[in-house]
């Protein structure tokens, strides 16, 4: 019986225990995937992303190259697994095209895409699993795969989503809650605290929109910080290899090198 | 700036913190749900001075006035101590520290919702000890349900958890001082009625008690071990997950087998009607029995909706049984009851309401007076529709208005005679408080509701618009303005279509009478747009009057086989409602081109009879002609006119000269024994044409000028009728009036033989009309309307018909005793007259008749729709006097509460009749507003059925008794459903009963 879910009850609690302010867990992997030139997965709570980065390189089409700037091709898979009841989307699913229309709209004015003109910057992003904040954990995942690959941005885009029970607001919901409350997502670039996407596909009042927005560019900023560690953490672990190897390879021969790597 | 933080839950405890199971949609479909839950050390537990939680909403030590608890304690009632004995917990007497679990708090919510809001009134309450302890976002306390273990099982196990966590927390926070004795802890007492809980709890060392030895343990127990739930009622029950659906109704025979039946004469055809009530019974008229065959309880009206076309199986004559003459409101019986239980119904609190309504059924003892009884056994056509219904707010979930997600609610119909609607919307919150519309869409024989879904909503409750919309709808009026093929068929000109000059070309003026020099006059009521008729009279040289009616011609505008004849054909009337008029034409023809207006030239379809000074017609003509009437009165105004000495110019000769006509006329009827029938009409004085807020409600006053109208009407409408039916024997179109059926009086000449010793005969209309002027009270003067009224509602409704169809014999007209009678004088309202004006015009000779008006199912058709529309306007209009009423006599307590003297209470009161007794209340009719209501008393009283007198205390109410009532409006709680309230004032107060 979802419907007897109490969104937030009597004590300031969320159905998951959490309180209004209070995010979901984040998990960010950035090791290397298969041949992609970067890659992330993240979770948010449930929500499962993972997407890998491809490029700068040439395009495979002529037609779409642009002869100043890099082209951005966002790709979105929904795995068939990830909710509860099995389904197949068609990759032509209208919903899944706007899907990776915003996410390359979000995107388009933080890379720097004029540095690679004629060559095209490909995106896959596959859905694992589901829940709520799946378009936060999207361009989240994205961020964090094009800084793995080395991609130039202008700054991080941190996204979460927020809604409004009532007269509270709530941050980073679950499936169930988005399915309650009116929400919307938002992308912020924390640096310059510049707002590069707002989507809502519900109804909300304008005052409570000036409060949930205030609310979730703060989040962001918040997010901002788990990201950044995770990037920090990762390019400190490389660093520690290259170190690493150098030492090596000035004391020993390559094939010592590549047994201490295993 | 609020903080901002994120939660880490960490992947070890990956079963703690996260939840799956499987979920099967109301499809059948199977779907995995995965759910996280962020478990924390945060969780505060509300004790006083508790070093780690700072909390203080309970007291530090607990409560010390339980004699079995020295050291003070803390109640931890279990999920079934809140299902069973809500009424203890709410006593004032009951006032011990509760800590009160979600788990508990969100079983009892999925359990039953009426209860979980009552517990929830209860933990704001101020004079209450509340804590509420989140056990299961807890780390320390929270639990995951193990395999094989059932759903109760699970939460029992971790209401134990709590109660031990919490025995602990108290300790670990009052760590004894060095040198101080140690403090004594408070207990936390477990409460449960679950003796195998108890044993486990004791098991792990925890204080677990029953309810009813707690309560005995008190110091004054008495009082608070009344309050106490029957032992054996509150076992526990199993989870109903598992249940199977049960049917609750039995099925339906197939079609084949019904109709063999009724061939066969076993079974029985005809419409449900609900009775209003009692909603558990119901009628079903069948031609085999002269009484309704009457059905009694849930299963025998088998999922009959008031108008469906059923077929109903009699009992053996042995089970024969009286209707009931209680009063039972679905509304007050069945407020407990839960709209989401559909998937579970026939268990649990579902079974409850079985018992109660079976108890009810059973408490009412019936009276002596036999009708045939039985049971729906298939339903041959349903007639539903979309309802006008309010959301109840009670069953919600969540009344937040800004949630989306999906509920199951109730949806109350504005009409008695409905069951509730179970429907499922994602917009409850912001639908209460709307009037909305709802349509039924199946009842299965598992539930007990039939199901339906939103149509839209039409606005604020008793907000004029919605309510009105309301009425249209509940009444099915088509109210939708004109389309464009019908606005295209009016003529071109417009609004300024003016007679053209007279010539021997013009088409208007062919075969047409030049009466434009007559002295034609019209007496409408104020502020009348639509004026269909107008008269004259004038004194012939032979000593002979002629005296006219002239009749707007609309079937010179309205042709047969265009859009704008076959819209006012489905329209059938004008509706009226108080504020509002919902045309039949388009207004260009009703208010402009049509109407009578003064000081114009119109086309107008006239009779004209010569009459001797006694009013005997010498001969009568008709004739289309053209008339510019000189006059329009209202009836106050050609009252005074006439009876205004000083006025003697010829207009008001040719009133007089009518007037006198008319005395004659009626008269005449009078004699030939028509009955003078009378139905509560009220006037609703409006404040001012642009607000219309009802200032008051007054009786329609009856002028001499009123009737003048009339007489010449009904001598028109009958010179017509004979003229068409002599012309068209086989399709005229006329109006009849069936003598009601003798029965039809029994009961209302019994209350009066017994009560006022006063006989009615009934065996002719004249008989009955005599007998009915003899009904007169001395001291009453209103009792002889109030007599006629009643007489009325036993009488058949007159109807339209088709010469053809029916025999010669029962062509008459009971109430005007007229032998044969049509309806001719208002066709910009009445469709019925546009026919008859076809059919006279092609009867003298003027058009020819068309095609369709020489075919007998044709114009059967049509008076079918005609009369239904015709009945439907009447409630529409006699419904939209009643809101108005209610909202004149709210507006009248507002404003007596506002002028009424400090300490004073301020209230309306009006005199009033008994018209009905009841067991447990009586009906009465408020001649004054017009409106009749209820009295209802809780306790039951002695009722005597067979003299209609009820007996409260010392003071006897009779039926035809004065009596004076306080009238109120009180918007019901659950329907928003504004309702006139009556109590007694006199002979006795009632409010108190």
């Amino acid at each position: 019986m979802a419907s007897r879910v109490e969104i937030l009850n009597e004590g300031g609690y969320r159905s998951d225990g959490r309180r209004q302010f209070e995010l979901r867990t984040i998990d960010i992997d950035l090791s290397q995937q298969g041949h992609a030139d970067g890659a992330a997965v993240i979770t948010h709570g449930l929500a499962h992303v993972m997407v890998s980065v491809f490029g700068p390189r040439e395009a495979k089409m002529r037609s779409q190259t642009i002869h100043d700037r890099a082209n951005i091709n966002v790709e979105v898979a929904v795995a068939a697994f990830s909710t509860g009841d099995r389904r197949k989307r068609s990759r032509g699913d209208k919903r899944i095209l706007e899907f990776a229309a915003t996410i390359k709209s979000t995107f388009e004015p933080v890379i720097q895409t004029s540095l690679y003109p004629r060559s095209q910057i490909d995106i896959f992003v596959q859905v694992i699993q589901q829940d709520g904040g799946l378009l936060q954990a999207c361009i989240n995942g994205t961020t964090l795969a094009l800084m793995n690959a080395g991609i130039p941005m202008l700054d991080f885009v941190c996204a979460v989503n927020g809604g409004v029970h009532s007269t509270s607001p709530l941050l980073d919901l679950t499936l169930l809650e988005e399915n309650d409350v009116p929400n919307l997502t938002i992308a912020v670039m924390p640096k310059t605290r510049k707002v590069s996407l707002v989507t809502m596909e519900t109804r909300l009042h304008v005052d409570r929109f000036e409060e949930i927005f205030r609310l979730a560019t703060e989040a962001g900023l918040a997010i901002h910080g788990e990201m950044k560690g995770a990037i920090l953490g990762r390019s400190k672990s490389l660093m520690g290899s290259i170190e690493l190897g150098s030492q090596q390879r000035s004391g020993n021969t390559a094939a010592d090198a590549m047994d201490d790597d295993d | 700036m609020v903080d901002i933080t994120i939660l880490k839950r960490p992947r070890t405890e990956g079963v703690l913190t996260q939840r799956k199971f499987f979920k099967k949609t109301a499809r059948g479909k199977v779907i995995k749900v995965l759910r996280e839950r962020y478990l924390r050390d945060d969780v505060p537990c509300g004790v006083g001075s508790c070093r780690e939680c700072k909390t203080d909403a309970l007291p530090f030590e607990g409560d010390m006035s339980h004699p079995l608890f020295a050291s003070g304690h803390f109640v931890l009632p279990d999920t079934n101590v809140f299902l069973s004995q809500m009424d203890l917990i709410e006593s004032p007497l009951f006032t011990p520290p509760i800590i009160l679990l979600q788990t508990v708090m969100e079983e009892v919510r999925h359990r039953s919702l009426p209860l979980y809001n009552r517990l929830k009134a209860l933990t704001k309450m101020d004079d209450k000890k509340f804590w509420i302890f989140y056990n299961e976002y807890r780390s320390e306390t929270a639990i995951i349900r193990e395999e094989g273990e059932t759903p109760n099982d699970r939460n029992d196990r971790g209401i134990r958890k709590a109660t031990a966590w919490y025995t602990s927390h108290i300790s670990t926070n009052r760590p004894p001082l060095r040198g101080q004795p140690t403090p004594k802890l408070p207990t936390v007492v477990l409460m449960t009625e679950d003796a195998a809980n108890r044993q486990k709890a004791q098991k792990s060392g925890i204080y677990s008690i029953s309810v009813r030895k707690y309560v005995e343990g008190m110091r004054e127990p008495t009082q608070l071990l009344d309050l106490l739930a029957a032992e054996g009622a509150n076992e526990i029950e199993p989870t109903k997950a598992v249940a199977g659906r049960q049917a609750l109704y039995p099925e339906y025979l197939p079609t084949a087998t019904l109709i063999a039946g009724v061939k066969a004469g076993e079974l029985h055809q005809g419409h449900f009607n609900a009775n209003q009530y009692n909603y558990l019974e119901g009628s079903v008229p069948v031609p085999t029995f002269t009484k309704p065959v009457l059905l009694i309880g849930r299963e025998n009206m088998n999922r009959a909706v008031n108008g469906d076309v059923v077929v109903v199986e009699v009992f053996d004559e042995k089970e024969w049984k009286a209707p009931g003459d209680e009063v039972v409101d679905q509304d007050s019986t069945l407020k407990n009851d839960d709209a989401e239980d559909s998937e579970d119904e026939g268990e649990g609190e579902a079974h409850e309401v079985l018992v109660k309504e079976s108890k009810l059924l059973e408490s009412e003892k019936r009276s002596s007076e036999k009708q045939p009884t039985g049971r729906i056994v298939g339903i041959i056509k349903r007639n539903w529709r979309a309802y006008v219904c309010h959301i109840d707010s009670t069953s919600l979930t969540s009344s937040n208005t800004t949630s989306l997600s999906q509920q199951t609610v109730f949806a109350t119909p504005v009409s008695r005679l409905l069951p509730r609607i179970r429907l499922r919307t994602r917009q409850a919150p912001t639908l209460i408080g709307q009037k909305i519309l709802v349509t039924i869409d199946r009842w299965d024989e598992t539930s007990r509701y039939p199901e339906g879904h939103f149509v839209r909503a039409l606005g604020k409750v008793e907000s004029k618009e919605a309510e009105q919309e309301s009425l249209l709808l509940e009444f099915e009026v088509p109210y939708r303005p004109f389309g464009k093929a019908i606005l295209d068929c009016l003529p071109p000109e417009g609004e300024s279509w003016v007679v053209p000059l007279k010539s021997a070309t013009s088409p208007e003026w062919k075969g047409r009478e030049d009466l434009r020099e007559l002295l034609i006059c019209s007496i409408d009521p104020p502020g009348c747009q639509d004026i269909d008729d107008a008269l004259h009279a004038r004194q012939l040289p032979n000593g002979n009057i002629e005296a006219g009616v002239h009749i707007a011609d609309v079937s010179h505008f309205v042709h047969p086989d265009t859009p704008m004849d076959s819209e006012a054909a489905s329209r059938g009337t004008t509706v009226y409602l108080v504020d509002k008029r919902i045309d039949m034409l388009p207004a260009l023809l009703g208010t402009n081109l049509c109407s009578l207006r003064p000081f114009v030239e119109r086309l107008a379809f006239s009779a004209i009879w010569e009459m001797t000074p006694d009013a005997e017609i010498v001969n009568v003509r008709f004739t289309k002609s053209v008339i510019a009437s000189k006059a329009a009165f209202t009836y106050e105004e050609a009252q005074i006119r006439k009876d205004d000495p000083h006025q003697q110019d010829a207009l008001t000769q040719s009133i007089r000269l009518l007037n006198g006509l008319a005395l004659k006329l009626k008269a005449k009827r009078m004699a030939a024994g028509a009955l003078n029938l009378a139905s509560p009409e009220v006037k609703i004085q409006l404040d001012s044409s642009e607000s219309s807020d009802p200032i008051d409600v007054e009786q329609k006053e009856m002028r001499e000028t009123n009737s003048l109208v009339e007489e010449f009407m009904l001598l028109a409408n009958i010179s017509v009728a004979r003229k068409i039916e002599e012309t068209f024997p086989q399709t005229a179109v006329l109006r009849r009036h069936l003598p009601p059926p003798r029965t039809n009086f029994e009961k209302l000449q019994d209350i009066l033989m017994k009560r006022k010793g006063m006989k009615l005969d009934v065996s002719s209309s004249g008989a009955l009309a005599t007998s009915l002027d003899e009904c007169i009270d001395p001291k009453e003067p209103a009792f002889n309307t109030l007599v006629r009224i009643m007489a009325t509602r036993c009488m058949l409704s007159a109807e339209y018909f088709c010469s053809g169809s029916v025999g010669k014999d029962t062509f008459g007209h009971y109430g005007l005793a007229s032998p044969i009678y049509t309806h001719f004088t208002s066709p910009i309202r009445r469709y019925a007259d546009v026919l008859a004006h076809r059919q006279l015009s092609a009867a003298i000779g003027y058009t020819s008749l068309h095609a369709s008006l020489h075919s007998k199912p044709y114009v059967e058709r049509i008076l079918d729709v005609v009369n239904r529309r015709h009945r439907m306007a009447q409630m529409a209009g006699r419904a939209s006097v009643e809101f108005y009423v209610g909202l004149a006599l709210k507006g009248r307590n507002e404003r007596e509460s506002k002028t009424a003297v400090a300490g004073q209470k301020a209230e309306v009161t009006e005199e009033a009749f008994v018209i009905r007794t009841f067991r447990n209340g009586v009906g009465v009719f408020v001649s004054k507003l017009g409106i009749e209501g209820l009295v209802m008393f809780k306790k039951d009283m002695t009722f005597d059925a067979e003299n209609y007198t009820i007996t409260v205390g010392e003071t006897t109410i009779a039926v035809f008794d004065k009596v004076t009532v306080r009238i109120e409006v009180e918007k019901d709680r659950n329907t928003q459903r504004g309702k006139v309230k009556m109590t007694l004032v006199h002979p006795i107060d009632s409010s108190g009963l």
